[in-house]
């Protein structure tokens, strides 16, 4: 009945199955009840995925339609607005609770311990994860002018890969986290996630594979590296002991300096290479898009690329300065991350100087000033990132709010700009809509995000400072002037301030969300669009 | 360049497989060696694996996401030592899989916390931080004192740890769930058998104030009590630590 089944169709069915027995053998041997809920709910979606497989195999009439996938696109960009809302709205719930502690609720899911994960991953691999996802699967086609190189892999890399999320964010507050920051989901779900990204790299390198134009765009070099290499901190920093199969629990393989090495390898890179490599090709095919201009320089798109590939990796120990982490790796971290500001501003000149001869679309064009002040928000990140690198700096910034307010500089200034900025114009290309339902609104967003940005990374700076300093101040006779206590109390302002910033943030969040779901359930453009071949932007 | 890179640009495998050699060299020079040069982790008097009660009472720390506000790492900074203790070592996280280092200080670091305040300070503090600290911002934890303590799973946890390198014997892995009841009894009744197993340092007793019951509570105050006290830091010779 089946015939030959192609290679690529059993691989997944594999992959399928061997979830789908994950899953069971979860669900069958598991203890704790969330554990055993997330066994059902593996095994249901990998049952699901089997038979939609199996129904597909036997469906001979199938025919591959000769124009670009934009279907599943649609898809990750609601997921990603989906997880961008939640994890705007969870963040700022965690920010209201460090303001008014009371705000806990002293319950086991709601302190902040538990829900900051889900903040963290929500946005990090929710709302990013899943925007690089659907804007990668954009770019890969158009600029290799072929579709993408599979019916079934898109699908089951984006369910799967939003199993993976639900999975995380629902498991953290049930107690189910591994506490490696930014890695804390346990080994099935970082087993299911290795299996997905997996199918992600070989989908992209077949579609790659089949592209009609002869070199592969920039764009797509970022996209890659960002697979590639997460891929490779995933399964290295996640290699861990389960206590067994009946319970959720695991022992990272590492422990002490090594595991802390190991972890923040990660941890800088998941930095460099979900948050930075991955943007930096939504930034080289949008912004050029945008502002209908090539990209300034291709040796500097190189120059930029590889420098950003090899450094970033030996960057990871500037997070452990002055740490029973040995010296020489110190060292060495804190000077690879400052010779890394020079790729990383050529990405930011790359970038603002591609805008030479359209610098009107920044008045004009709300996306496009989204994408501008991303850059900006990139170059101010990155030269804060070496800077605070530096040891006798570190001494001053690390453990305080300078750190959250870096972080946020980036997430908030560089991450969701540039998303924002590429969905305002991706949106209305893959529903075929004439344009956003509302720039007016879109303005709205981007003044009330900027303004979110500003006052939350203003009251990091000024909190972690003072913090550090009140640590760090002696009396006349060599005593502390302050107790840690002082120095929690001194917070409070700029706690609350910071809390303020993140609810204007998810407010102009909200507004995007709307703006966008006005643009989709709008009419079509009356020309349709010939989703075939569309001109790609040389560099040069 | 740019002719040489043009000719990369063509070939995605291998484009993939550039990226992956050029980002793997950081990690190989600078995670390898930890494995392999001796004194990464320095040699100190006193340390031992967690007793089953303290790893119950670690997992409790690690479920909670207690490392998004407190760091268990004292730099060798003047201010940290003077305010936290002596600089924290190497071999003192040697068996925490995985290490809780933290990178935030909301609250004060807790790498040396054992010993500083009693028990019943710990439990009330805990259970209401604002009723003993007024200002403070960190959530309460009751539920710690209402919750059973499972212990089903310990044999099996120290069996996965001992996989990872901590050095359990047989008969901790095969005693640990009754190790973990008996470090918590109220009348004392084992500690020479827990001490003989564990070290003299070991601290046997009701650690929740509710006696005959063994909570969560019970196993994550006897973990915040061990904290930063095992290593003999007197006997460090620190030619031989410096790194």
């Amino acid at each position: 009945m089946l015939g030959r089944v192609p290679l690529e169709d059993t691989a997944i069915l594999c992959a399928l199955g061997l979830v789908l027995l994950g899953g069971l053998a979860i669900l069958g041997w598991g203890v704790p009840v969330p554990y055993v809920l997330h066994g059902w709910l593996i095994a249901l979606a990998a049952g699901w995925g089997v038979l939609w497989m199996l129904n597909r195999l036997g469906d001979t009439r199938a025919e591959v339609p000769q124009v670009y996938n934009d279907r599943v696109i649609r898809f990750g960009v609601v997921a990603a607005l989906v997880w961008a809302i939640i994890g705007f709205a969870v963040g700022d719930i965690l920010a209201w609770q460090l303001a008014f502690p009371a705000l806990n609720g002293d319950m086991a899911w709601t302190n902040f311990g538990r829900l900051r994960p889900v903040h963290t991953s929500g946005v990090i691999f929710g709302f990013g994860g899943n925007a690089l996802i659907a804007t990668s699967f954009y770019v890969v086609q158009r600029t290799s002018r072929a579709r993408l190189a599979s019916e079934t892999l898109p699908w089951l890399v984006f369910w799967g890969y939003n199993l993976f999320l639900v999975l995380a964010a629902s498991g953290y507050p049930l107690g189910i986290t591994q506490s490696k920051e930014y890695a804390e989901p346990e080994w099935y779900a970082d087993l299911l996630l290795l299996v997905v990204w997996l199918g992600y790299l070989a989908l992209y390198l077949k579609t790659l594979a089949r592209r009609a134009e002869p070199h592969i765009y920039v764009a797509n070099w970022y996209y890659l590296a960002f697979i590639v290499v997460i891929a490779m901190l995933h399964t290295v920093n996640n290699l861990s002991v389960p206590v067994s199969i009946a319970y959720p629990k695991s022992y990272s393989l590492f422990a002490g300096t090594q595991d802390a090495m190991t972890q923040w390898w990660y941890g800088h890179n998941a930095v460099g290479f979900l948050l930075t490599a991955g943007f930096l090709g939504m930034l080289y095919y949008f912004l050029p898009k945008a502002v209908n201009r090539p990209v300034y320089s291709y040796r500097m798109s190189i120059v930029g690329f590889w420098g950003i590939t090899f450094l970033y990796l030996w960057a990871g120990s500037h997070h452990l300065h002055y740490t029973a982490l040995p010296d020489w790796v110190q060292y060495l971290g804190m000077t690879m991350s400052i010779i890394l500001l020079v790729p990383s501003w050529a990405s930011v000149f790359n970038g603002i100087l591609t805008i030479n001869g359209a610098w009107d679309k920044v008045r004009t064009d709300p996306a496009v000033r989204f994408m501008m002040v991303a850059v900006l928000f990139y170059g101010l990140a990155t030269f804060e990132g070496s800077f605070m690198a530096i040891r006798s700096v570190n001494s001053l910034s690390h453990y305080t709010d300078w750190t959250v307010g870096h972080v946020h500089a980036g997430a908030l200034g560089w991450v969701a700009f540039i998303t924002f900025g590429a969905m305002y114009k991706m949106v209305p290309w893959v529903w075929q809509r004439e344009g956003v339902y509302s720039l007016k609104l879109e303005a709205w967003h981007f003044w009330l995000a900027l303004s979110g940005t500003l006052i939350y990374v203003g009251a990091m700076w000024n909190s972690g400072i003072t913090q550090s300093l009140m640590w760090q101040t002696y009396d006349a006779d060599g005593a502390f002037l302050y107790s840690f206590l002082d120095s929690v109390v001194e917070m409070h302002p700029y706690y609350a301030a910071r809390a303020v910033g993140g609810l204007l943030y998810l407010i102009g969040g909200c507004i995007g969300a709307y703006n966008i779901w006005m643009t989709v359930s709008g009419p079509r453009k009356t020309k349709t669009l010939q989703a075939g071949p569309i001109s790609s932007q040389p560099a040069e | 360049m740019s002719t040489q890179h043009q000719k990369l640009e063509r070939n995605s495998i291998r484009f993939a497989l550039a990226i992956l050699l050029v980002a793997s060299i950081g990690g190989i020079v600078e995670i390898a060696p930890l494995f392999t040069i001796e004194n990464t982790v320095e040699e100190v008097e006193g340390m031992r694996p967690y007793t089953p009660l303290e790893l119950a009472g670690r997992d409790i720390y690690v479920r909670e996401g207690c490392y998004a506000c407190h760091s268990q790492m004292i730099r060798t900074l003047r201010s940290d030592v003077e305010r936290y203790g002596h600089y924290s070592l190497a071999a003192e996280s040697m068996y925490d899989h995985p290490f809780q280092w933290g990178s935030k200080r909301t609250g004060p670091d807790l790498a040396r916390i054992g010993g500083k305040y009693s028990d019943a300070w710990h439990v009330a503090h805990l259970e209401a931080p604002r009723e003993l600290v007024e200002g403070s911002v960190m959530p309460g934890y009751a539920f710690l004192s209402d919750t059973r303590l499972a212990t089903g799973h310990l044999p099996a946890a120290l069996k996965a740890l001992s996989r990872a390198g901590v050095p359990y014997t047989e008969a901790q892995i095969e005693n640990a769930e009754k190790d973990a009841v008996w470090q918590a009894d109220f009348e004392q009744n084992f500690e020479g058998e827990l001490q003989e197993s564990y070290g003299a340092k070991v601290q046997v007793r009701d650690f929740d104030g509710q006696p005959g019951r063994l909570t969560e509570m019970d196993a994550l105050v006897a973990y915040l009590q061990m904290l930063g006290r095992l290593a003999e830091l007197d006997t460090l010779d620190p030619e031989e630590s410096s790194r």
